[in-house]
């Protein structure tokens, strides 16, 4: 049974690698669709069983060719994992579908395939940093899906596209080669690179200063890849200019993912008295809290949706950097829970942009006046997503935040609370900007004659709106798998 | 003087390293950007190639009569990181040639000129 | 380049002896140095020296892009593929030793396989960069 499970949490990544190509050869541009979305919707089941797996028989290792770890390849799935290849796989899955008409308005017919083929590279990538329980392994993960992810943004419509793409291309770069210096010297001292082997060894040699470098190097290359603040710079132009599609599948993937991998190396891979005594949880909770503010602030003043809406990602890594800060099995818990339901709201959000994107052809605040009463429904997405993003009781927003405070309340974190507030308090001011540009100001007389978007976007954006209140009201589930995820982290050492 | 002459792979390493960042940073032009960036990422290929080194080892291929011999995982695992490097820097360079036909310009400062004039 | 006889008479002379050490790094790396990554660069110079000396076109007539393509694409699978086929026979994932009758016969099969992937792959891929770059601005 035991090998049967292992071989399924292989084929989450294996299956979108081995399509990918086959992808990029096929002719028509909807049949390369089709396959990506049947692709995805395996990986989703696969991620599903697998996290069904975990919550009934425990943490699933698997040997990548029979070589026993630390050795060979391991891959090592606990609830953690589990937790977060689900929100992976899952949004990718509700992606395709909304995927088929913006990717056809968006991108030249016969760049369609290879889309879809970097597109599924990018998701192997992302399965692959979630499954893994080997450094290097992340590393090669990390930059499939970050090449990737530079060739789907570099497609976008608008030339900036391109200039913003190679923005990404040097600082993500400049990101993964820190991080592999860091695994460097770290394999020096210690002469492994599996998860499990590294935290046993590291007690060891963890005075070294090779070892404190290592680190160093470590936590800011991945700190370049989740954009914490002020590492953010390449993620506002990247998110504005990709195709709608990709900043839907970035937004809600590629950042937590990263958030997960400093997650990994803070609580499982470096041990707790070394972590302890480096500065890097009070660092977190002071970025946390420039993030949150200084990027809202920003986010106010921006003049394209998109844009706006990508500062406000930023804002929410600070809140999940907060959470990483407190250092508490709470504090972690509550991170877990922003990354789910952040990758709800900005998933609606995102995509009831890319409705309005879709019949407009832009996004700018002064094109869209009036827009809400012609297009009610998306209209409606963004109500809900907007208001999950403020926080608002019975969406899965308040949720998450709720669960932060209480985690501040509890080590009497009076400037987190505080920050906390204000920030729900500016996103109240960008999300009502939003939605009195789309409904309270007079309709253009442009905006008049056009139509609700089709069923096909409507339907994934939907799903995810519906999901925002869902666990807003729903809690169990989400709050029962991020507490035990939560534990198993702070607890691997405590 | 034992301490530098004793670990000149590390002063190599940390001076390619400081070379090809630097060049990254402060260079407006896309292309030289680029050959920074290969210069940066050399220099970690070095790091890792040097650590697996082992006094009077030979090179890591079975032979009779040699006993001691070098790690080979630094070596497999740098190969990687050149394939990745080499993605890359292709990938890297077509984005310059697309913004040079968009454009018709690598500077920085003048993409960046075009675009706020819009 | 039709006055330029001699690279012409020299790169026809190195060619095929670049194609066939290429083949020799590709098959040889079991037992030394050697292997698909470096076999794929040896093979793709051979043809963009002929590309340098004869011409993009005539290049892209031996191999044209979507062959090309074709070839990329089929070595990633044949690498994915083994390891899928590992997995059927009752192995882990590039466990080669249950390909074959005995370990060392499944292990020698096996890494020949990934490595024939990756040396297709490597080698099409060099060469499609090369003539998306060359061939950037042609009418």
């Amino acid at each position: 049974m035991m090998a049967i499970q292992g071989h399924l949490s292989l084929l989450l990544v294996v299956v979108p690698l081995i399509m990918a190509p086959i992808v990029a050869i096929l002719p028509r541009a909807r049949l390369a669709w089709f396959v990506a979305l049947l692709v995805a919707v395996v990986c989703a089941l696969l991620a599903g069983i697998q996290l069904w797996n975990i919550v009934n028989g425990g943490a699933i290792s698997y040997e990548l060719g029979g070589w026993a770890p630390p050795w060979g390849i391991e891959y090592r799935i606990d609830a953690v994992n589990a937790f977060v290849a689900l929100i992976v796989a899952g949004i990718t899955a509700l992606t395709l579908p909304y995927a088929l008409l913006s990717v056809e308005k968006e991108i030249p017919k016969q760049q369609i395939p290879f889309f879809y083929a970097l597109f599924l590279l990018c998701l192997c990538g992302l399965l692959g940093i979630t499954q893994t329980g080997d450094i290097f392994n992340v590393f090669v993960f990390l930059e499939i899906s970050a090449l990737a992810s530079y060739g789907l943004i570099s497609l976008g419509r608008h030339r900036q596209a391109l200039t913003s793409a190679y923005q990404y291309l040097i600082m993500g770069t400049i990101g993964a080669t820190f991080f592999l210096i860091g695994v460097g010297l770290i394999y020096s001292q210690t002469g492994t690179l599996n998860f499990a082997d590294l935290a046993e060894r590291l007690p060891a040699v963890f005075e070294h200063k090779t070892v404190h470098t290592g680190f160093a190097f470590i936590v800011i290359g991945v700190a370049l890849k989740l954009a914490l603040f002020p590492l953010h710079l390449w993620l506002p132009n990247a998110y504005t200019y990709a195709p709608t599609v990709v900043t839907i599948f970035l937004a809600a993937t590629a950042t937590k993912v990263a958030v997960y991998l400093m997650l990994r190396i803070l609580f499982t891979i470096f041990p707790d008295n070394f972590v302890v005594n480096t500065p890097i949880f009070d660092l977190f909770i002071i970025l946390g809290i420039a993030g949150i503010l200084i990027a809202s602030l920003y986010a106010i003043y921006q003049m394209d949706i998109k844009r706006l809406l990508a500062y406000s990602s930023v804002a929410q890594i600070g809140y999940m950097a907060l959470g990483i800060g407190l250092a508490s099995t709470a504090g972690v818990m509550a991170t877990l829970l922003h990354l789910f339901n952040h990758a709800l709201m900005k998933g609606a959000l995102f995509m009831a942009v890319g409705a309005i994107i879709y019949r407009l052809g832009s996004c700018r605040m002064d094109n869209i006046n009036g827009l809400g009463r012609v297009m009610p429904w998306t209209f409606g997405a963004v109500i809900i997503g907007g208001l999950s993003l403020v926080g608002i009781p019975g969406t899965a927003g308040f949720v998450s935040k709720w669960y932060l405070i209480l985690a501040a309340l509890e080590q009497q974190a009076w400037i987190s609370v505080a920050v906390i507030l204000v920030g729900s308090l500016l996103a109240v001011v960008y999300v009502g900007k939003i939605i009195e540009a789309l409904y309270f100001k007079a309709a253009l007389e442009a905006n008049k004659s056009i139509k609700e978007a089709p069923l096909l976007l409507l339907l994934p954006t939907w799903t995810l709106a519906l999901a925002n209140i869902y666990f807003g009201l729903n809690t169990e589930l989400t709050v029962g798998v991020a507490t035990s995820a939560a534990q198993l982290l702070i607890g691997t050492i405590e | 003087m034992d301490f530098i002459l004793g670990h000149y792979n590390y002063w190599v390493v940390i001076l390619l390293m400081m070379v090809g960042f630097y060049i990254v940073i402060s260079r407006g032009n896309l292309i030289k950007k680029i050959v920074g960036l290969n210069i940066f990422q050399a220099s970690v290929f070095i790091l890792y190639i040097s650590l697996s080194t082992v006094e009077n080892g030979t090179i890591p291929i079975f032979k009779e009569g040699f006993e001691v011999y070098s790690n080979p995982l630094p070596h497999v695992l740098i190969l990687t990181a050149i394939v990745v490097g080499v993605a890359t820097t292709a990938l890297g360079l077509a984005l310059v040639v697309r913004i040079k036909e968009a454009y018709g310009t690598i500077e920085e400062d003048e993409i960046h000129e075009q675009d706020h004039s819009l | 380049m039709t006055h330029n006889l001699i690279p012409r008479v020299v790169s026809k002379l190195l060619i095929p002896l670049i194609i066939l050490f290429s083949l020799y790094v590709q098959f040889h790396g079991d037992f030394g140095p050697g292997g698909g990554f470096q076999a794929g660069v040896i093979f793709s110079a051979a043809i963009i020296l002929y590309a340098l000396v004869f011409g993009l076109d005539v290049a892209e007539k031996i191999i044209p892009p979507y062959i090309l393509r074709l070839i990329a694409a089929l070595g990633v699978v044949l690498y994915a593929g083994v390891g899928l086929a590992t997995q059927l026979l009752g192995g882990r994932y590039l466990e080669y030793g249950v390909l074959g009758e005995t370990q060392v016969a499944g292990q020698h099969l096996g890494i020949l396989l990934v490595e024939l992937g990756v040396g297709l792959t490597v080698a099409s891929v060099m060469l499609i960069i090369f003539f998306a770059f060359a061939g950037r601005g042609r009418p």
